[in-house]
């Protein structure tokens, strides 16, 4: 088993935290990791990427190879087309359709979805909104987890566990909120790929 | 045994913790922050008493790890590359002095520059410095290694570099934790005149040095961590330094390389397998993040021998760090097609969070400097220097910690005026104070505006030394009370702020503007926590 996963965001909209949400699932059913994150300057509202390697053998580079992920998460619609250049034949793009605008010459967001709906594999959701309707628009990076575990090789229950220790330090509500997240993405990735 | 999901720097500072070490020094510096900001969370390295606070600059924080390794003691002092320019004096010269309780010096290098202003290579400086020097190809090396670092350095009298990059200093990964160490005892160098260097104890000192250079040669002949890998194919033969060896066998999936390989990860060099490739190989390949270092002493001056490829040939990218797919290119594999980045993404560089009270200085001083025009702000190294982008575009400088006040004074005394500076409050007490000395000294005609945010924002929101001490410093050394002016950087008084910024614009000498208004990011940090502890109160 092997999943190459690029996160791509805006520093500050959560990119981490999925990736600690897979980390500790993979972690939990005992495969190798590596994690390559991005700190310093660019999390002052720049753009940031995550090269998260999950593998059921030894790894080797901290990085993902150009041309060969399986997929590029990302929390934010233009930043999803940032890493297009990582993804293998074969990858997916799992992403939010909801701009984060804080650049002038932010291009049009239609064009932007237009771009991304070019791709043969693809899952454009609005995450923001499903977030806010399970109780929080801050778990909308769960949501688009959620959206791509389907195609994460790691049981669902693992990353719902991964979700409970996680937040279970900062209360309950937030479990419950951030398990509501997840689910919410899924059910919209699954209804998607049977179209 | 159980593995800790670590980053390169976190299992650095958890091998600290384990091999005994009594204190961490530190300045804060992308990529190299997160080693000692793991070591002041942790609760063992609470329990277990251990040093851990923020120095006023590397030079300090290395001076410190020195002087812990005087007392007997292990000392782990932690640097960006640029840093250890700071701390460059203590550095060589201490490699003279020796050690007496263990001493690493961790330097994290930054090739690509993503958080930096140059990307120069720190195995550089421990060659020039003549230590042994450590440069793991992943975490469980990185960890291994300071415990290693440490036996070296106790065993054989000298300090050691252990160089990470930013990658490796980033990236995590699983590592497993070796036993723990106690700590050393106090103990006072055998020799009472080991740390006098003066001429005739440093001639003695530095011969020690250079007849030590065997032992750190065997030592790498005989390290673990540097391995001849045999091959068939004679073809080539490789040599892959650090992290690059992780690139290496990422174009392996069996992890068979047809090539005899070298992977070295202690320097000096090791002679005998590398001798071995080379008379075994009709070319050889250099994998090396950052300079071609390996890569120049193998080829020589005259470059007659056998061929060398790498970084000076145009077989790697010169400058940047190294990818699986670089490496792959080398190795003459085909690289997969990709996909282009679509023209329409727009680049998002990082900016001045929503909020930053550097916002507001920038606008009021880009208004006040209006009727001088363009080009006189000499700038210098934190969140501020971002002000070089749009939509504020403040500041002509930024060139290392603490040449805004100088660099402003020496366009001063060429006649320039007004000659500004733009300095944050870290900066200013890191490398900022002499600088302003000068000034006040020589009647500069400058104006400073430092830029209190009451923290070191760049890197994380850490403590600044700085904190509450600024006015008094000022006037410490020496600039006109009259003229240290105090503003708050906030929309609503943008229009006093600038009259100020105006006033002392205008004024012939050294006057010191200090723009104070906490950062947001930790003034929002500290709010969240003070709810919180107000709703646990309650509960």
């Amino acid at each position: 088993m092997k999943n190459d996963i690029i996160l791509a965001g805006v520093g500050g909209q959560g990119i981490l935290s999925i990736a600690a949400i897979i980390g500790y699932a993979a972690v939990q059913s005992g495969l190798y990791l590596k994690q390559a994150e991005v700190h310093g300057m660019s999390q002052r509202g720049g753009d940031v990427q995550s090269h998260l390697r999950l593998s059921s053998n030894d790894i080797a580079s901290d990085l993902i190879p150009e041309g060969k992920a399986d997929m590029i998460i990302s929390v934010e619609p233009m930043e999803s087309l940032r890493y297009l250049p990582f993804l293998g034949p074969e990858g997916w793009l799992i992403t939010n359709t909801e701009p984060f605008v804080n650049i002038p010459d932010y291009p049009d967001k239609e064009d932007v979805l237009q771009e991304i709906r070019k791709l043969p594999r693809h899952v454009a959701l609005n995450a923001d909104t499903i977030a806010d309707d399970v109780g929080s628009k801050k778990a909308a990076n769960v949501v688009i987890l959620g959206a791509a575990s389907p195609f994460i090789d790691i049981p669902f229950e693992k990353l719902e566990d991964a979700v409970r220790f996680l937040f279970g330090k900062k209360g309950e509500d937030l479990v419950d909120i951030n398990l509501k997240a997840l689910r919410a993405g899924r059910d919209v990735a699954k209804k998607d790929a049977q179209k | 045994m159980h593995k800790l999901l670590l980053l390169g720097d976190e299992a650095i500072a958890q091998a600290g913790i384990d091999a005994g070490m009594s204190g961490i020094f530190a300045y804060p510096g992308t990529p190299s922050t997160e080693i000692t900001e793991y070591v002041r969370a942790s609760k063992e390295a609470k329990s277990k008493g251990i040093t851990a606070n923020w120095a006023a600059n590397e030079k300090t924080a290395a001076e410190q790890a020195l002087g812990m390794s005087y007392a007997g003691k292990r000392a782990m002092t932690c640097m960006k590359h640029v840093g250890l320019n700071v701390a460059a004096d203590v550095f060589l010269n201490a490699a003279i002095t020796g050690a007496n309780g263990g001493l690493i010096f961790v330097v994290a290098d930054d090739p690509s520059m993503h958080s930096s202003q140059n990307e120069q290579d720190s195995r550089v400086y421990g060659k020039f410095a003549m230590v042994p020097i450590l440069e793991p190809s992943n975490q469980q090396e990185a960890y291994d290694m300071v415990h290693e670092g440490f036996d070296i350095s106790e065993r054989l009298q000298v300090p050691v570099m252990l160089r990470i990059t930013t990658r490796l200093a980033h990236s995590r990964a699983g590592v497993v934790r070796k036993n723990e160490r106690p700590q050393n005892q106090f103990k006072l160098p055998e020799d009472l005149r080991q740390f006098i260097l003066l001429p005739a104890i440093a001639r003695k000192r530095y011969q020690l040095l250079l007849d030590n250079q065997p032992k750190f040669q065997k030592l790498s002949e005989e390290s673990e961590f540097n391995q001849f890998i045999p091959g068939d194919d004679h073809s080539m033969g490789i040599i892959a330094c650090g992290l690059a060896f992780n690139y290496l066998m990422e174009n392996y999936p069996d992890r068979k390389v047809p090539y005899p390989v070298v992977k070295v990860s202690q320097y000096p060099l090791p002679k005998q397998h590398i001798e071995r490739l080379y008379n075994t190989c009709d070319k050889i390949l250099v994998l090396e993040e950052g300079y071609p270092v390996v890569e120049e002493m193998l080829q020589g001056f005259l470059n007659h021998g056998k061929e060398i490829k790498g970084r000076l040939d145009g077989t790697l990218p010169r400058t940047g760090e190294l990818n699986p797919n670089h490496v792959g290119k080398a190795l003459g594999f085909p690289q997969p097609e990709i996909a282009d980045i679509p023209a329409l993404v727009a680049r998002r560089p990082p900016s001045l969070c929503k909020g930053c009270p550097h916002a507001d200085s920038f606008i009021g001083l880009n208004e006040a400097l209006e009727e001088y025009g363009r080009g006189r702000v000499f700038s210098d190294i934190g969140c501020y220097t971002l002000s070089a982008l749009p939509p504020y575009q403040s500041i002509n400088t930024c060139v290392d910690m603490g040449a805004s006040i100088t660099m402003a004074k020496g366009a001063a005394d060429a006649g320039m005026h007004p000659a500004v500076a733009v300095i944050g409050d870290s900066t200013f007490t890191h490398s900022g104070i002499t600088g302003l000395l000068d000034a006040v000294n020589d009647k500069s005609n400058i104006t400073v505006i430092i830029l209190d945010n009451a923290t070191t924002g760049m890197t994380g929101g850490q403590p600044s030394s700085a904190f509450e001490k600024i006015d008094d410093i000022c006037k410490g050394i020496g600039v006109d009370e009259s003229h240290i002016r105090v503003i708050k950087p906030l929309r609503k008084q943008h229009e006093e702020n600038t009259r100020i910024l105006k006033e002392e614009l205008a004024y012939e000498g050294v006057s010191v503007i200090i723009a104070r208004r906490e950062c947001i990011v930790t003034l929002n940090k500290r709010m969240r926590q003070k709810f919180k502890d107000k709703q646990k109160s309650t509960t």
